[in-house]
Protein backbone atom coordinates (compact mmCIF):
# COMPACT_ATOMS: atom_id res chain seq x y z
CA UNK A 1 0.00 0.00 0.00
CA UNK A 2 1.43 3.51 -0.88
CA UNK A 3 1.04 6.92 1.43
CA UNK A 4 -1.25 7.97 -1.43
CA UNK A 5 -3.61 5.53 -1.22
CA UNK A 6 -7.33 6.52 0.48
CA UNK A 7 -8.54 3.04 0.62
CA UNK A 8 -6.64 -0.29 0.55
CA UNK A 9 -8.45 -3.82 0.28
CA UNK A 10 -6.41 -6.68 0.53
CA UNK A 11 -7.86 -10.22 -0.29
CA UNK A 12 -10.87 -9.37 1.51
CA UNK A 13 -13.48 -11.98 1.79
CA UNK A 14 -17.45 -12.07 3.45
CA UNK A 15 -19.29 -14.75 4.17
CA UNK A 16 -22.40 -14.04 6.47
CA UNK A 17 -22.96 -16.58 9.16
CA UNK A 18 -21.56 -19.56 9.66
CA UNK A 19 -20.97 -21.50 6.09
CA UNK A 20 -23.88 -19.09 4.75
CA UNK A 21 -23.38 -16.93 1.87
CA UNK A 22 -20.29 -15.79 0.70
CA UNK A 23 -20.80 -12.49 0.15
CA UNK A 24 -17.41 -11.08 -0.86
CA UNK A 25 -14.20 -13.53 -2.09
CA UNK A 26 -10.90 -12.08 -2.38
CA UNK A 27 -11.36 -8.71 -3.28
CA UNK A 28 -8.86 -6.70 -3.87
CA UNK A 29 -8.78 -2.74 -4.92
CA UNK A 30 -6.64 0.38 -3.98
CA UNK A 31 -8.40 3.95 -4.23
CA UNK A 32 -6.29 7.05 -4.98
CA UNK A 33 -7.12 10.35 -3.41
CA UNK A 34 -9.46 12.97 -5.45
CA UNK A 35 -11.01 9.28 -7.09
CA UNK A 36 -14.42 8.96 -8.37
CA UNK A 37 -14.87 4.92 -8.21
CA UNK A 38 -17.82 2.89 -8.88
CA UNK A 39 -18.96 -0.05 -7.72
CA UNK A 40 -20.91 -1.85 -10.08
CA UNK A 41 -23.08 -5.25 -10.00
CA UNK A 42 -26.14 -6.84 -10.10
CA UNK A 43 -28.24 -7.25 -6.77
CA UNK A 44 -26.32 -10.09 -4.88
CA UNK A 45 -23.07 -9.36 -5.70
CA UNK A 46 -21.82 -7.96 -2.71
CA UNK A 47 -20.90 -3.81 -3.48
CA UNK A 48 -23.07 -2.93 -0.86
CA UNK A 49 -21.24 -5.04 1.49
CA UNK A 50 -18.07 -3.97 0.31
CA UNK A 51 -18.99 -0.15 1.08
CA UNK A 52 -19.87 -1.04 4.85
CA UNK A 53 -16.74 -3.01 5.18
CA UNK A 54 -14.67 0.29 3.96
CA UNK A 55 -16.84 2.07 6.65
CA UNK A 56 -16.79 -0.45 9.43
CA UNK A 57 -20.11 -1.28 9.75
CA UNK A 58 -19.53 -4.99 8.47
CA UNK A 59 -16.15 -6.24 9.91
CA UNK A 60 -14.82 -9.02 6.80
CA UNK A 61 -14.03 -12.02 7.57
CA UNK A 62 -10.93 -12.31 6.25
CA UNK A 63 -8.65 -9.83 4.53
CA UNK A 64 -6.71 -6.10 5.43
CA UNK A 65 -8.44 -3.41 5.26
CA UNK A 66 -6.72 0.38 5.09
CA UNK A 67 -8.25 3.69 4.76
CA UNK A 68 -6.72 6.70 5.01
CA UNK A 69 -3.89 4.90 6.20
CA UNK A 70 -5.40 3.23 9.19
CA UNK A 71 -7.73 0.55 10.46
CA UNK A 72 -10.96 1.33 8.82
CA UNK A 73 -12.33 1.01 12.52
CA UNK A 74 -9.70 3.68 13.32
CA UNK A 75 -11.00 5.76 10.35
CA UNK A 76 -14.57 5.15 11.90
CA UNK A 77 -13.42 6.85 14.95
CA UNK A 78 -12.20 9.56 13.83
CA UNK A 79 -14.60 10.91 11.29
CA UNK A 80 -12.74 9.79 8.02
CA UNK A 81 -15.72 9.53 5.99
CA UNK A 82 -19.11 10.97 5.52
CA UNK A 83 -21.85 8.29 4.31
CA UNK A 84 -25.14 8.47 2.06
CA UNK A 85 -27.73 6.26 1.54
CA UNK A 86 -30.38 5.14 -0.89
CA UNK A 87 -32.87 7.30 1.45
CA UNK A 88 -31.41 10.28 2.57
CA UNK A 89 -31.93 9.22 6.58
CA UNK A 90 -32.92 12.98 7.31
CA UNK A 91 -34.44 13.15 10.89
CA UNK A 92 -38.11 14.72 10.64
CA UNK A 93 -38.34 16.57 14.60
CA UNK A 94 -34.47 18.45 13.08
CA UNK A 95 -34.77 21.33 10.65
CA UNK A 96 -32.48 21.07 7.50
CA UNK A 97 -29.90 22.97 9.25
CA UNK A 98 -29.68 20.97 12.32
CA UNK A 99 -29.94 17.43 10.21
CA UNK A 100 -26.52 19.02 8.00
CA UNK A 101 -25.19 20.15 11.40
CA UNK A 102 -25.70 16.65 13.35
CA UNK A 103 -21.92 15.35 12.62
CA UNK A 104 -20.99 18.60 13.60
CA UNK A 105 -22.69 18.49 16.70
CA UNK A 106 -21.56 15.02 17.56
CA UNK A 107 -18.11 16.20 17.53
CA UNK A 108 -18.74 19.01 19.77
CA UNK A 109 -18.64 22.22 17.77
CA UNK A 110 -19.99 25.21 18.88
CA UNK A 111 -23.40 26.72 17.98
CA UNK A 112 -21.62 29.72 16.05
CA UNK A 113 -19.66 27.40 14.10
CA UNK A 114 -22.00 24.99 13.33
CA UNK A 115 -23.87 28.03 11.78
CA UNK A 116 -21.10 29.34 9.75
CA UNK A 117 -20.34 25.49 8.21
CA UNK A 118 -24.12 24.69 7.68
CA UNK A 119 -24.66 28.07 5.56
CA UNK A 120 -21.32 27.10 3.64
CA UNK A 121 -22.88 23.26 2.72
CA UNK A 122 -26.28 24.72 1.67
CA UNK A 123 -24.71 26.89 -0.72
CA UNK A 124 -22.69 24.04 -1.97
CA UNK A 125 -25.82 22.10 -2.49
CA UNK A 126 -27.80 25.39 -3.55
CA UNK A 127 -30.14 25.03 -0.53
CA UNK A 128 -29.61 28.14 0.82
CA UNK A 129 -33.10 29.53 1.93
CA UNK A 130 -34.21 26.01 2.96
CA UNK A 131 -32.66 25.88 6.77
CA UNK A 132 -35.01 26.03 8.82
CA UNK A 133 -37.55 24.05 6.38
CA UNK A 134 -38.12 20.20 7.52
CA UNK A 135 -37.23 17.10 5.83
CA UNK A 136 -40.77 16.46 4.35
CA UNK A 137 -41.45 19.74 2.82
CA UNK A 138 -38.63 19.14 0.47
CA UNK A 139 -39.18 17.43 -2.54
CA UNK A 140 -37.21 13.53 -2.74
CA UNK A 141 -33.70 15.34 -5.00
CA UNK A 142 -33.53 17.95 -2.52
CA UNK A 143 -33.65 15.31 0.70
CA UNK A 144 -30.57 13.63 -0.99
CA UNK A 145 -28.39 16.84 -1.46
CA UNK A 146 -29.38 17.52 1.87
CA UNK A 147 -27.99 14.11 3.14
CA UNK A 148 -25.00 14.90 0.78
CA UNK A 149 -24.44 18.17 2.58
CA UNK A 150 -24.47 16.63 6.29
CA UNK A 151 -21.77 13.68 4.96
CA UNK A 152 -19.51 16.66 3.74
CA UNK A 153 -19.99 19.22 6.39
CA UNK A 154 -17.33 17.65 8.83
CA UNK A 155 -14.75 17.86 4.83
CA UNK A 156 -14.13 13.98 5.40
CA UNK A 157 -11.44 12.83 3.39
CA UNK A 158 -13.71 10.07 1.98
CA UNK A 159 -17.61 9.45 0.60
CA UNK A 160 -19.30 6.55 0.94
CA UNK A 161 -22.38 6.42 -1.31
CA UNK A 162 -24.96 3.49 -1.67
CA UNK A 163 -26.72 3.99 -4.37
CA UNK A 164 -27.73 7.54 -3.41
CA UNK A 165 -29.44 8.14 -6.32
CA UNK A 166 -31.63 4.86 -6.46
CA UNK A 167 -35.30 6.31 -5.56
CA UNK A 168 -35.26 9.69 -7.69
CA UNK A 169 -36.92 9.44 -11.12
CA UNK A 170 -34.36 9.76 -14.31
CA UNK A 171 -34.54 13.87 -14.85
CA UNK A 172 -33.29 14.51 -11.11
CA UNK A 173 -31.21 11.59 -11.21
CA UNK A 174 -29.41 13.04 -13.85
CA UNK A 175 -29.32 16.86 -12.17
CA UNK A 176 -28.09 15.39 -9.64
CA UNK A 177 -25.21 13.80 -11.07
CA UNK A 178 -23.59 16.70 -12.78
CA UNK A 179 -24.37 18.56 -9.16
CA UNK A 180 -22.72 15.77 -7.24
CA UNK A 181 -19.69 15.96 -9.58
CA UNK A 182 -19.90 19.67 -9.45
CA UNK A 183 -19.11 18.86 -5.25
CA UNK A 184 -17.23 16.37 -5.94
CA UNK A 185 -14.41 19.06 -7.53
CA UNK A 186 -15.14 21.60 -5.08
CA UNK A 187 -14.69 19.74 -2.09
CA UNK A 188 -11.99 17.39 -3.79
CA UNK A 189 -12.85 14.26 -1.61
CA UNK A 190 -12.37 10.78 -2.66
CA UNK A 191 -15.70 8.87 -3.54
CA UNK A 192 -16.90 5.12 -3.59
CA UNK A 193 -20.00 5.09 -5.27
CA UNK A 194 -22.37 2.17 -5.24
CA UNK A 195 -24.77 1.69 -8.20
CA UNK A 196 -26.79 -0.25 -10.64
CA UNK A 197 -26.74 1.77 -13.47
CA UNK A 198 -24.44 1.41 -16.18
CA UNK A 199 -24.36 4.77 -17.76
CA UNK A 200 -24.43 6.46 -14.04
CA UNK A 201 -21.61 5.17 -13.10
CA UNK A 202 -19.82 5.87 -16.32
CA UNK A 203 -20.58 9.28 -16.47
CA UNK A 204 -19.62 10.04 -13.13
CA UNK A 205 -16.60 8.32 -12.44
CA UNK A 206 -13.01 7.76 -13.20
CA UNK A 207 -12.61 3.99 -12.42
CA UNK A 208 -15.91 1.94 -12.65
CA UNK A 209 -15.13 -1.31 -10.29
CA UNK A 210 -17.35 -4.50 -12.29
CA UNK A 211 -18.35 -7.45 -9.38
CA UNK A 212 -20.30 -10.49 -10.23
CA UNK A 213 -22.39 -12.62 -7.61
CA UNK A 214 -22.08 -15.73 -5.96
CA UNK A 215 -19.74 -15.37 -4.76
CA UNK A 216 -19.23 -11.49 -4.69
CA UNK A 217 -15.97 -10.87 -6.84
CA UNK A 218 -14.18 -8.03 -8.91
CA UNK A 219 -14.86 -9.09 -12.25
CA UNK A 220 -13.36 -6.15 -14.28
CA UNK A 221 -12.04 -2.50 -14.22
CA UNK A 222 -13.13 -0.06 -16.67
CA UNK A 223 -10.96 3.68 -16.50
CA UNK A 224 -13.27 6.15 -17.62
CA UNK A 225 -11.28 8.88 -19.77
CA UNK A 226 -13.85 10.90 -20.27
CA UNK A 227 -12.28 14.67 -19.83
CA UNK A 228 -13.25 16.37 -16.90
CA UNK A 229 -16.04 18.43 -16.43
CA UNK A 230 -18.81 16.79 -17.59
CA UNK A 231 -21.86 17.81 -18.68
CA UNK A 232 -25.24 17.29 -20.45
CA UNK A 233 -23.80 16.47 -23.59
CA UNK A 234 -20.99 13.80 -22.32
CA UNK A 235 -23.46 11.30 -22.44
CA UNK A 236 -24.14 11.97 -25.94
CA UNK A 237 -20.65 11.61 -26.69
CA UNK A 238 -19.36 8.33 -28.88
CA UNK A 239 -16.66 7.80 -26.75
CA UNK A 240 -19.64 7.89 -23.58
CA UNK A 241 -21.29 5.03 -25.67
CA UNK A 242 -18.01 2.77 -25.95
CA UNK A 243 -17.56 3.19 -22.07
CA UNK A 244 -20.95 2.02 -21.42
CA UNK A 245 -20.29 -0.57 -23.73
CA UNK A 246 -17.53 -2.14 -22.37
CA UNK A 247 -18.85 -2.04 -18.37
CA UNK A 248 -21.65 -4.10 -20.25
CA UNK A 249 -19.05 -6.52 -21.11
CA UNK A 250 -17.45 -6.84 -18.31
CA UNK A 251 -20.62 -7.38 -16.96
CA UNK A 252 -21.63 -10.34 -19.26
CA UNK A 253 -18.14 -12.15 -19.00
CA UNK A 254 -18.95 -12.39 -15.14
CA UNK A 255 -22.10 -13.44 -15.39
CA UNK A 256 -24.22 -10.10 -13.99
CA UNK A 257 -27.07 -10.25 -16.57
CA UNK A 258 -27.81 -14.20 -15.97
CA UNK A 259 -27.98 -14.15 -11.88
CA UNK A 260 -31.62 -14.24 -10.85
CA UNK A 261 -30.86 -12.89 -7.66
CA UNK A 262 -32.93 -11.51 -5.02
CA UNK A 263 -32.71 -8.38 -4.55
CA UNK A 264 -33.26 -7.72 -1.20
CA UNK A 265 -31.03 -10.55 0.43
CA UNK A 266 -28.43 -8.67 0.55
CA UNK A 267 -30.18 -6.01 2.51
CA UNK A 268 -31.69 -8.52 5.06
CA UNK A 269 -27.96 -10.19 5.88
CA UNK A 270 -26.85 -6.69 6.26
CA UNK A 271 -29.77 -5.67 8.75
CA UNK A 272 -29.21 -9.56 10.52
CA UNK A 273 -24.98 -8.92 10.75
CA UNK A 274 -25.26 -5.65 12.12
CA UNK A 275 -27.99 -6.61 14.42
CA UNK A 276 -30.22 -3.57 13.20
CA UNK B 1 -55.23 35.91 10.35
CA UNK B 2 -58.88 37.01 9.70
CA UNK B 3 -59.14 34.44 7.09
CA UNK B 4 -57.47 31.66 9.29
CA UNK B 5 -60.03 32.16 12.01
CA UNK B 6 -63.09 31.88 10.01
CA UNK B 7 -61.63 28.71 8.32
CA UNK B 8 -60.52 27.36 12.25
CA UNK B 9 -64.41 28.43 13.06
CA UNK B 10 -65.61 26.77 9.82
CA UNK B 11 -63.73 23.23 10.81
CA UNK B 12 -65.16 23.07 14.66
CA UNK B 13 -68.62 24.28 13.82
CA UNK B 14 -70.06 20.70 12.96
CA UNK B 15 -68.58 19.93 16.36
CA UNK B 16 -70.28 22.54 18.16
CA UNK B 17 -73.41 21.56 16.31
CA UNK B 18 -73.67 17.98 17.49
CA UNK B 19 -72.65 19.01 21.02
CA UNK B 20 -75.48 21.18 21.32
CA UNK B 21 -77.96 19.03 19.50
CA UNK B 22 -77.08 16.19 21.79
CA UNK B 23 -77.77 18.43 24.93
CA UNK B 24 -81.11 19.95 23.61
CA UNK B 25 -82.21 16.17 22.81
CA UNK B 26 -80.85 14.58 26.17
CA UNK B 27 -83.03 17.55 27.91
CA UNK B 28 -86.08 17.62 25.56
CA UNK B 29 -86.25 14.24 26.16
CA UNK B 30 -86.12 13.36 29.21
CA UNK B 31 -88.61 16.22 29.76
CA UNK B 32 -90.89 15.42 27.33
CA UNK B 33 -90.89 11.63 27.71
CA UNK B 34 -91.30 11.96 31.86
CA UNK B 35 -88.19 9.89 32.31
CA UNK B 36 -88.00 8.41 35.23
CA UNK B 37 -84.98 9.44 37.62
CA UNK B 38 -83.42 6.61 37.63
CA UNK B 39 -83.09 6.11 34.24
CA UNK B 40 -81.60 9.11 32.90
CA UNK B 41 -82.18 12.97 35.24
CA UNK B 42 -82.35 15.85 32.69
CA UNK B 43 -79.08 17.49 32.21
CA UNK B 44 -80.04 20.34 33.47
CA UNK B 45 -81.34 18.91 37.09
CA UNK B 46 -77.63 17.62 37.57
CA UNK B 47 -75.92 20.66 36.87
CA UNK B 48 -77.98 22.50 39.12
CA UNK B 49 -77.01 19.53 41.88
CA UNK B 50 -73.96 19.71 40.95
CA UNK B 51 -73.61 23.51 41.41
CA UNK B 52 -74.87 23.30 44.72
CA UNK B 53 -73.16 20.82 46.62
CA UNK B 54 -70.00 21.70 44.06
CA UNK B 55 -67.47 21.52 47.00
CA UNK B 56 -68.61 18.06 47.77
CA UNK B 57 -67.71 16.88 44.39
CA UNK B 58 -65.03 19.00 43.35
CA UNK B 59 -62.93 17.61 46.63
CA UNK B 60 -64.20 14.07 45.69
CA UNK B 61 -63.03 14.38 42.03
CA UNK B 62 -59.84 15.74 43.25
CA UNK B 63 -59.30 13.10 45.92
CA UNK B 64 -59.58 10.39 43.22
CA UNK B 65 -57.85 12.53 40.18
CA UNK B 66 -54.83 12.30 42.61
CA UNK B 67 -55.16 8.61 42.59
CA UNK B 68 -55.63 8.05 38.80
CA UNK B 69 -52.51 10.71 38.59
CA UNK B 70 -50.50 8.72 40.69
CA UNK B 71 -51.04 5.29 38.98
CA UNK B 72 -50.64 7.07 35.86
CA UNK B 73 -47.04 8.19 36.71
CA UNK B 74 -46.05 5.06 38.31
CA UNK B 75 -47.31 2.86 35.56
CA UNK B 76 -45.97 4.71 32.56
CA UNK B 77 -42.66 5.57 33.75
CA UNK B 78 -41.62 1.97 34.63
CA UNK B 79 -43.47 0.88 31.40
CA UNK B 80 -41.14 3.29 29.61
CA UNK B 81 -37.97 2.75 31.98
CA UNK B 82 -38.80 -1.10 31.31
CA UNK B 83 -39.43 -0.11 27.13
CA UNK B 84 -35.67 1.40 27.02
CA UNK B 85 -34.05 -2.09 28.99
CA UNK B 86 -35.86 -4.17 26.12
CA UNK B 87 -35.01 -1.95 23.30
CA UNK B 88 -31.22 -2.04 24.53
CA UNK B 89 -31.17 -5.84 24.85
CA UNK B 90 -33.48 -6.90 22.49
CA UNK B 91 -32.55 -10.62 23.71
CA UNK B 92 -34.38 -10.01 26.95
CA UNK B 93 -36.77 -8.40 24.56
CA UNK B 94 -37.71 -11.30 22.98
CA UNK B 95 -37.60 -13.54 25.59
CA UNK B 96 -40.42 -11.32 27.90
CA UNK B 97 -42.45 -8.95 25.03
CA UNK B 98 -44.79 -12.52 24.01
CA UNK B 99 -45.64 -12.48 27.85
CA UNK B 100 -46.46 -8.38 27.76
CA UNK B 101 -48.76 -9.05 24.78
CA UNK B 102 -50.41 -11.92 26.63
CA UNK B 103 -50.63 -9.88 29.82
CA UNK B 104 -52.34 -6.73 27.94
CA UNK B 105 -55.12 -9.14 27.02
CA UNK B 106 -55.94 -9.75 30.70
CA UNK B 107 -59.01 -7.44 32.41
CA UNK B 108 -56.78 -6.53 35.41
CA UNK B 109 -59.79 -3.97 36.59
CA UNK B 110 -60.80 -7.74 37.62
CA UNK B 111 -57.76 -7.70 40.26
CA UNK B 112 -59.17 -4.62 42.28
CA UNK B 113 -60.47 -6.55 45.14
CA UNK B 114 -57.34 -8.28 46.12
CA UNK B 115 -55.33 -4.96 45.73
CA UNK B 116 -57.51 -3.56 47.91
CA UNK B 117 -56.44 -6.01 50.50
CA UNK B 118 -52.56 -6.11 49.47
CA UNK B 119 -52.71 -2.02 50.36
CA UNK B 120 -55.50 -1.91 52.53
CA UNK B 121 -59.19 -0.29 51.23
CA UNK B 122 -58.47 3.18 52.52
CA UNK B 123 -54.74 3.47 51.23
CA UNK B 124 -54.78 5.71 48.11
CA UNK B 125 -52.02 3.05 47.06
CA UNK B 126 -54.56 0.62 46.46
CA UNK B 127 -56.02 2.24 43.81
CA UNK B 128 -53.28 4.05 42.22
CA UNK B 129 -51.45 0.06 41.79
CA UNK B 130 -54.74 -0.97 39.80
CA UNK B 131 -54.55 2.20 37.51
CA UNK B 132 -50.40 1.67 37.15
CA UNK B 133 -51.09 -1.71 36.51
CA UNK B 134 -53.47 -0.76 33.64
CA UNK B 135 -51.29 2.10 32.42
CA UNK B 136 -47.84 -0.01 32.16
CA UNK B 137 -48.88 -3.00 29.33
CA UNK B 138 -49.86 -0.53 26.86
CA UNK B 139 -47.04 1.74 27.54
CA UNK B 140 -44.98 -1.24 27.33
CA UNK B 141 -45.66 -2.47 23.92
CA UNK B 142 -46.38 1.30 22.07
CA UNK B 143 -42.91 2.12 23.52
CA UNK B 144 -41.20 -0.62 23.07
CA UNK B 145 -42.69 -0.83 19.31
CA UNK B 146 -41.65 2.84 18.75
CA UNK B 147 -38.07 2.18 19.87
CA UNK B 148 -37.04 -0.71 17.54
CA UNK B 149 -39.06 1.21 14.05
CA UNK B 150 -36.27 3.34 13.57
CA UNK B 151 -35.07 2.38 10.33
CA UNK B 152 -31.98 0.74 9.86
CA UNK B 153 -29.76 3.00 8.08
CA UNK B 154 -30.25 5.55 10.46
CA UNK B 155 -28.69 3.55 13.11
CA UNK B 156 -25.76 2.71 10.32
CA UNK B 157 -25.70 6.92 10.05
CA UNK B 158 -25.01 7.23 13.35
CA UNK B 159 -22.18 4.41 14.05
CA UNK B 160 -20.82 6.08 11.07
CA UNK B 161 -20.23 9.01 13.54
CA UNK B 162 -19.18 6.95 15.90
CA UNK B 163 -21.69 7.19 18.09
CA UNK B 164 -22.47 4.77 20.93
CA UNK B 165 -25.31 3.29 22.26
CA UNK B 166 -26.75 6.34 24.50
CA UNK B 167 -26.17 8.45 21.88
CA UNK B 168 -28.17 6.26 19.24
CA UNK B 169 -31.06 5.90 21.88
CA UNK B 170 -31.07 9.74 22.66
CA UNK B 171 -30.73 11.28 19.29
CA UNK B 172 -32.81 8.61 17.13
CA UNK B 173 -34.46 6.08 18.98
CA UNK B 174 -35.79 7.93 21.43
CA UNK B 175 -37.53 10.96 19.04
CA UNK B 176 -38.73 8.25 16.84
CA UNK B 177 -40.78 6.93 19.55
CA UNK B 178 -42.19 9.95 20.55
CA UNK B 179 -45.40 9.87 18.92
CA UNK B 180 -46.20 5.92 19.99
CA UNK B 181 -45.48 6.89 23.34
CA UNK B 182 -47.90 9.81 23.19
CA UNK B 183 -50.77 7.68 21.59
CA UNK B 184 -49.91 5.85 24.48
CA UNK B 185 -49.86 7.77 27.05
CA UNK B 186 -53.45 9.32 26.06
CA UNK B 187 -54.44 6.10 26.09
CA UNK B 188 -53.11 5.61 29.40
CA UNK B 189 -55.37 8.23 30.70
CA UNK B 190 -58.07 7.00 30.37
CA UNK B 191 -57.01 3.76 31.78
CA UNK B 192 -55.86 5.60 34.84
CA UNK B 193 -59.25 7.37 35.08
CA UNK B 194 -61.12 4.13 35.54
CA UNK B 195 -58.68 1.99 37.44
CA UNK B 196 -58.98 4.58 40.41
CA UNK B 197 -62.73 4.96 40.06
CA UNK B 198 -63.42 1.28 39.18
CA UNK B 199 -60.91 0.66 42.89
CA UNK B 200 -63.14 3.24 44.83
CA UNK B 201 -66.30 0.85 43.90
CA UNK B 202 -64.29 -2.10 45.76
CA UNK B 203 -64.32 0.12 48.71
CA UNK B 204 -62.10 3.06 49.78
CA UNK B 205 -62.27 6.16 51.19
CA UNK B 206 -65.62 8.47 51.80
CA UNK B 207 -63.92 10.96 50.62
CA UNK B 208 -63.27 9.25 46.62
CA UNK B 209 -65.53 9.84 43.56
CA UNK B 210 -66.27 6.16 43.11
CA UNK B 211 -67.73 5.94 46.79
CA UNK B 212 -69.71 8.61 46.31
CA UNK B 213 -71.46 7.34 42.89
CA UNK B 214 -71.78 4.48 44.26
CA UNK B 215 -73.05 5.62 47.75
CA UNK B 216 -75.67 8.06 45.74
CA UNK B 217 -77.11 4.96 43.69
CA UNK B 218 -77.26 3.14 46.29
CA UNK B 219 -79.67 5.58 47.78
CA UNK B 220 -81.33 6.41 44.59
CA UNK B 221 -79.88 10.27 44.98
CA UNK B 222 -79.52 9.70 41.27
CA UNK B 223 -78.85 13.42 40.49
CA UNK B 224 -75.54 13.07 42.77
CA UNK B 225 -74.54 10.03 41.22
CA UNK B 226 -74.74 11.58 37.53
CA UNK B 227 -73.04 14.76 39.24
CA UNK B 228 -70.17 12.50 40.28
CA UNK B 229 -69.80 10.91 36.98
CA UNK B 230 -70.07 14.72 35.04
CA UNK B 231 -67.05 15.80 36.89
CA UNK B 232 -65.36 12.13 36.36
CA UNK B 233 -65.79 12.85 32.43
CA UNK B 234 -64.71 16.38 33.17
CA UNK B 235 -61.86 15.42 34.42
CA UNK B 236 -61.15 12.46 32.11
CA UNK B 237 -61.21 15.04 29.31
CA UNK B 238 -58.82 17.38 31.04
CA UNK B 239 -56.55 14.81 31.46
CA UNK B 240 -56.44 13.32 28.18
CA UNK B 241 -56.11 16.91 27.06
CA UNK B 242 -53.05 18.22 28.89
CA UNK B 243 -51.39 14.84 27.38
CA UNK B 244 -52.25 15.89 24.26
CA UNK B 245 -51.03 19.67 24.36
CA UNK B 246 -47.75 18.05 26.26
CA UNK B 247 -47.92 16.16 23.03
CA UNK B 248 -48.17 19.20 20.68
CA UNK B 249 -45.56 20.73 22.46
CA UNK B 250 -43.26 18.02 22.31
CA UNK B 251 -43.36 17.62 18.80
CA UNK B 252 -44.21 20.74 16.95
CA UNK B 253 -41.85 19.50 14.41
CA UNK B 254 -44.69 17.22 13.02
CA UNK B 255 -46.84 17.89 10.32
CA UNK B 256 -49.88 17.36 11.79
CA UNK B 257 -48.86 20.15 14.69
CA UNK B 258 -47.49 22.94 12.01
CA UNK B 259 -49.58 26.23 12.69
CA UNK B 260 -50.94 27.76 9.30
Amino acid sequence: MSAQTVVSLGGVSKEFGKGGVVALQDVDLEIGPGEFVSLIGPSGCGKSTLLRIVGDLIQPSTGNVVVNGKSAHQARVDRDYGIVFQDAVLFDWRTVARNIGLPLELAGWNREKRRGRVQEMLELVELTGFESHHPWQLSGGMQQRVSIARALSFDPPLLLMDEPFGALDEMTRERLNLELLRIWQASGSTVVFVTHSISEAVFLSTRVVVMSPRPGRITGIVDVDLPQPRSFRTREEPRFAELVRDVRRALRRGGGFEAEEDDHEEERLIVAEEGL
Amino acid sequence: MTAAVTRRLADWAPAVVVFLLGIALWEGYTRGADVEQFLLPPLSEILQTLWEDRETFVSAGWFTFKEALGGFVIGCSAAILVALVLARWRGLGRAVMPYAIAANAIPIIAFAPITNNWFGLLNPLSKMVIAAVLCFFPVLVNTLRGLTSVRPSSIELMRSYACGEVEIFRRVRIPTALPFIFSALKIATVLAMIGAIVGDYFGGSQEALGILIRRSAGIFAFQEAWAAIVVASVLGILFYGSVALAERLAMRWQPSARVE
